[in-house]
């Protein structure tokens, strides 16, 4: 099985806030028990960035994403590929995995509307 | 010859400036751009009103023709297609209606159908003309509705009031592109100094010609005053902070069509913004 997070770098350690534009995913693999860093391709996407990023962890194979927060055409995309969102519990991505492996994360209900919707009018 | 009034945010008055002046200048064509709430119309009470649609077009994909090659979700500029279980799904809100999914498809599974966003209407207050757009609640952008109301104003020869939406975002600058003059409406405060530097910063970018209406003057100091001078732009005319207007305003009135000495200001910028004009 594999988790997403939203992170800042290759080598962080800790959760970015925005999903959609979070300049890496950590990706953790509980088979191999270890960590893949990717690049998230729609992280300078003029619009559409959680729609994009979706897509991309959707074609990763991913089965959960844990974030603080997720819009809801992210939401929306995640959810029609049966991946699940749970909301984050620690700034810290290894705590949130051992939350996750223990059972302690709930879903992600509270969907956040785009902040970003003026572009172009 | 188009006049377009303009604030750097809501409640200064452009509604006010934009109904007295149309009010003013005879067989005037007034134009509410502010689409997200309109409310000239609630003043000019416009009669024999007829509505038209207006539609943006969106993608239609005939699932029985898509191969899901995903080159539509790769085209999009705006990631407004997502590829999930073998299905596109489309973000409308999302959509700039570009129409390039539908042409680089090679199942031509995709089409373009019409979707309405809002309506444009039109009516008669007395030797005024009034155009109104109306955008949807809910919908992300009304730049389209603009247009449609740009279109229609180009081909009209009446002097026409464009009264547009706060700010200085997309719509704002769609509402100005055509006018020949800009008419800024500034508060007696800092912030409003602040937002009148904010929308001559978009009025010189776009290289118009641009006076201000200093409106709910005090005697006190006035900071959008001290900016004016400072950025040398012309003030046309000055606007008391005045109950009467509140009243008049709350009722739904226009001043110039009651009060002389309003008839007389209203005048006064009318003159001397046909004199920069020129000028």
């Amino acid at each position: 099985m594999k988790i997403a997070i939203p992170t800042i770098n290759d080598l962080s350690i800790k959760v970015e806030t925005s999903f959609g534009r979070a300049p890496y995913y950590a990706i953790y693999d509980t088979e191999t028990k270890k960590y893949i860093y990717l690049q998230n391709i729609a992280c300078n996407s003029v619009g559409g960035a959680g729609i994009k990023a979706s897509q991309f962890l959707v074609d990763q194979k991913v089965d959960a994403v844990i974030a603080p927060r997720c819009g809801e055409n992210a939401m929306k995309v995640l959810t029609d590929a049966n991946i699940k969102v749970y909301q984050s519990t620690s700034p810290l991505i290894e705590n949130n995995i051992t939350d996750f492996l223990n059972d302690k994360l709930s879903l992600l209900n509270e969907i956040n509307t785009g902040l970003h919707r003026h572009h172009h009018g | 010859m188009k006049i377009a009034i303009l604030s750097g945010k809501g409640g200064t008055g452009k509604t006010f400036v934009s109904v007295n002046l149309a009010s003013i200048i005879l067989n005037s064509l007034y134009v509410d751009c502010d689409i997200e709430e309109p409310d000239g119309h609630l003043f000019l009470h416009p009669l024999n009103l007829t509505e038209n649609s207006v539609n943006v077009k969106i993608p239609h994909i005939d699932n029985t023709l898509c191969n899901d090659c995903r080159k539509c979700v790769e085209f999009c500029h705006f990631n407004a297609l997502a590829s999930i279980q073998h299905r596109i799904t489309l973000f409308k809100d999302v959509c700039h209606s570009c129409g390039g999914c539908s042409l680089i498809c090679p199942m031509n599974a995709i089409s373009e159908v019409d979707r309405k966003i809002g309506c444009i209407q039109r009516g008669i207050a007395g030797h005024i003309e009034v155009l109104t757009g109306m955008l949807n609640p809910g919908e992300t952008s009304g730049i389209s509705i603009i247009n449609r109301l740009m279109e229609i104003a180009n081909q009209s020869k009446r002097v026409t009031i464009i009264d547009c939406p706060p700010g200085s975002s997309c719509a704002v600058m769609e509402s100005i592109k055509d006018a020949d003059y800009c008419l800024i409406v500034a508060e007696p405060t800092i912030f409003g100094s602040s937002n009148l530097k904010m929308i001559h910063q978009l009025v010189s970018l776009l290289h118009k010609k641009c006076g201000i209406v200093l409106n709910k003057c005090l005697d006190e100091d006035n900071p959008s005053e001290e900016y004016a001078r400072q950025a040398k732009i012309k003030i046309v005319g000055q606007i008391p902070f005045d109950s009467y207007l509140a009243t008049a305003n709350s009722n739904g009135e226009i001043a110039v069509s009651k009060n002389e000495k309003y008839q007389k200001i209203f005048t006064s910028i009318y003159q001397n913004i046909l004199r920069e004009i020129k000028s």
